[in-house]
């Protein structure tokens, strides 16, 4: 059988341009049906890994994706806000352990300001129960002081003591900047894989203190307030983007959902965020399945070009199993010759898939991050992931059986008459 | 001419050794399917050790289909075929193809030769197939190989520019000498040849057969060399024409060549 084997290659070796050709499109076709299945489960692993230890996420009201995406995932936009006394009743809601409250809707440089309490840096946890950490300098405690994500940090290439302004709005490019009230770096976080690594952290009076003065997302002609007026003004927030609560007991989860969502002065909505990232994933799962079967396509494209390949070179190969025959080959080995050849032109291919595949995962890994905020693994193959190779390789082997089915019938037709 | 007259002396010498006959056919008959007629029938055909048998006959007449049925690869419908005294109806398909490996040599009328395999790998091929052949070398990869270069500078292929080059390259006549290198390794009982020189000019042809000759004598193996070209036919020990051994009425066409 190994000497079979050996032929196969040799006879491959014989072919090196389509060959080599044939073993491109199966590795194309490998590297991306992979490729597809990898950053499926590796965005669903991001996502998950976001949001760990909070309950319930509440929100103005509006669709539980929409709320799940905007507050955790900073992706779109709040419709409404929540006011500052609605939020602090519920916090003093029985059963509440604790609440971190999240403010939205400017940025710098692209990156994303949140206004939070100094608890988020205790209680907000990502991955499996994972707390944040600073790689260096320490949580928020004045007016003008920021936290960094550790991507803002790397990206920007800020350290502490940097004096940073933010701009109104959430784009790359704002139009309105709070020149007028510099923030000073006073820590950075270690990285998370999430999206606080992008994400500029400051208090939420520091959200009220570059907005006063504003009136409708502009600032008011003749009223600007200089920084240190605003200190003096010992502000109080008005209205939150969005909140996370930790109950005491998961039991009471539903009790407390349904409390917010009847909350009588504002129309308010409570997610738990593992369902609505279920709902995420049904919405999604509909064009990763359409993905998937492109993907599962382009690689039975793949095997044709194979079987095409050799289809094509069978009959100028009869003379060859001829010659075979007459030393003392038996069809069954003229059969596993091209069997061995399909298998290793498909095997060749899945190699050249796996490395391509590395390889461009390499090369995404930070593009995924700095523009999406999508954290990928580069992890070995999931047990999934081999069960899609196991099956790619006894698809080839399948193909394989066709010409080898030919060629057999051929070899005992022929025997060891040269037919051209 | 005297070389000639030698030659033929010492192979009819060499007919009388052997006891039991390499061929056997009795009462055979052969067709395509069950309705055509038979394209083969022998009464009986025997060839002894040793011997180096020309057998003549016209395309059409059944030669491609003899020689099928004495390598094992077609059976008869009729009759016994014995080769070096095993009985072939008693053997499977991939047996008798196991059989062909360890015994017989074959030698086609030309392009011999797998293209994507050296020179050397050429010859040994027969010795990928059959361990007996492969023992009889001295089973080791080393020696295998000493045994082809051996038997490549008998047929006068040993200048190693030639060995490396790929074989599609080399002349019809050095192709065929490959060829007969391979049919010999592992010194097997019994090398054919269908029509091994029709591809050869006339000068090239005589020197191919007496190297032929010779390495068949040296390694004891019994040579049957079918050929429609009747001059060759006074080198060998023993001519047969097939249309007189082949009663088969549809004999004369619609065969395979």
């Amino acid at each position: 059988m190994r000497n079979i084997l050996l032929l196969a290659l040799k006879s491959l070796r014989n072919r090196k341009f389509t060959v080599c050709l044939t073993i491109i499109s199966i590795g194309l076709s490998v590297a991306l049906l992979l490729g597809v299945e990898r950053i499926r489960t590796e965005s669903r692993n991001s996502f998950t890994n976001t949001i760990s230890g909070a309950d319930l996420v509440v929100g103005a009201r509006s669709g539980p994706i929409q709320l799940l995406l905007y507050s955790v995932f900073r992706i779109g936009y709040a419709t409404n806000n929540i006011s500052w006394e609605s939020y602090q009743e519920i916090s003093a809601f029985q059963d509440v352990s604790w609440v971190i409250p999240i403010s939205l809707g400017d940025s710098h440089r692209g990156y994303r300001v949140m206004g939070t309490e100094r608890n988020y840096f205790n209680h907000f946890s990502y991955s499996s129960e994972q707390k944040l950490q600073f790689a260096t300098g320490v949580p928020f405690n004045d007016l003008y002081e920021a936290v960094l994500g550790s991507e803002v940090a790397r990206k920007l290439g800020y350290g502490l003591g940097k004096s940073i302004v933010l701009s109104h709005g959430a784009g790359e490019i704002s139009l309105i900047e709070h020149d007028d009230k510099p923030f000073t770096v006073v820590g950075i976080l270690s990285p998370t894989g999430t999206p606080v690594d992008q994400t500029i952290h400051v208090s939420l009076e520091s959200i009220e203190a570059i907005h006063i003065g504003w009136q409708g997302g502009v600032p008011q002609a003749g009223a600007r307030i200089s920084a240190d007026q605003v200190r003096r003004l010992k502000l109080k927030p008005t209205s939150i983007t969005a909140f996370l609560i930790k109950l005491d007991s998961p039991i009471a989860t539903f009790k407390v959902q349904r409390a917010i969502n009847e909350y009588r002065e504002e129309p308010l909505t409570a997610i738990l965020p593992g369902v609505a990232l279920q709902q995420l994933w049904q919405l999604i799962g509909i064009a990763e399945n359409a993905l998937m079967a492109v993907s599962a396509f382009v690689v039975v494209v793949g095997l044709f070009g194979m079987l095409t390949t050799l289809m094509t070179s069978l009959n100028e190969r009869r003379r060859e199993m001829a010659i075979l025959r007459s030393v003392g080959a038996r069809p069954a080995h003229v059969f596993s010759l091209i069997i061995g050849e399909a298998v290793l032109v498909t095997a060749s291919g899945i190699a050249f898939g796996i490395i391509l595949l590395y390889g461009l995962l390499l090369m995404a890994q930070p593009l995924l991050i700095s523009h999406f905020g999508l954290h990928i693994n580069i992890s070995f193959f999931s047990s999934y992931e081999l069960l899609l190779i196991g099956i790619i390789l006894i698809a080839g082997v399948v193909a394989g059986l066709v010409p080898g089915w030919k060629i057999y019938r051929y070899s005992l037709n022929d025997g060891m008459t040269i037919k051209t | 001419m005297q070389d000639q007259t030698a030659l033929k002396s010492t192979n009819s010498l060499s007919s009388n050794i052997g006891t039991e006959p390499v061929i056997d056919l009795t009462g055979l008959c052969f067709s395509y399917s069950e309705k055509a007629s038979p394209i083969l029938e022998i009464d009986r055909f025997q060839v002894h050790s040793g011997e180096m048998l020309f057998i003549m006959g016209p395309s059409g007449s059944g030669k491609s289909t003899l020689l099928s049925i004495i390598t094992g690869i077609l059976l008869p419908q009729q009759g016994e075929v014995k080769i070096l005294g095993q009985s072939f109806s008693q053997l499977s398909g991939p047996a008798r193809d196991r059989f062909r490996a360890d015994n017989i040599g074959y030698i086609f009328q030309m392009f011999n030769l797998i293209p994507y395999l050296s020179v050397v790998e050429n010859v040994i091929l027969p010795c990928q197939f059959s361990s007996s052949r492969k023992k009889r070398t001295g089973n080791h990869s080393s020696s295998i190989r000493h045994e082809a270069l051996r038997l490549l500078t008998h047929l006068n292929l040993q200048d190693p520019g030639l060995l490396s080059q790929p074989v599609v390259e080399l002349s019809v006549g050095q192709q065929q000498r490959v060829a007969a290198a391979r049919a010999l390794i592992g010194h097997p009982k019994l090398v054919i040849a269908d029509e091994p020189t029709s591809s050869l000019d006339t000068e090239h042809r005589e020197s191919f057969l007496r190297l032929l000759f010779d390495e068949c004598l040296k390694s004891g193996a019994t040579l049957i060399f079918v050929s429609h070209d009747t001059t060759l036919a006074s080198l060998f020990s023993r001519v047969i024409e097939l249309k007189k051994i082949n009663m088969a009425p549809g004999a004369s066409g619609g065969g395979k060549t």
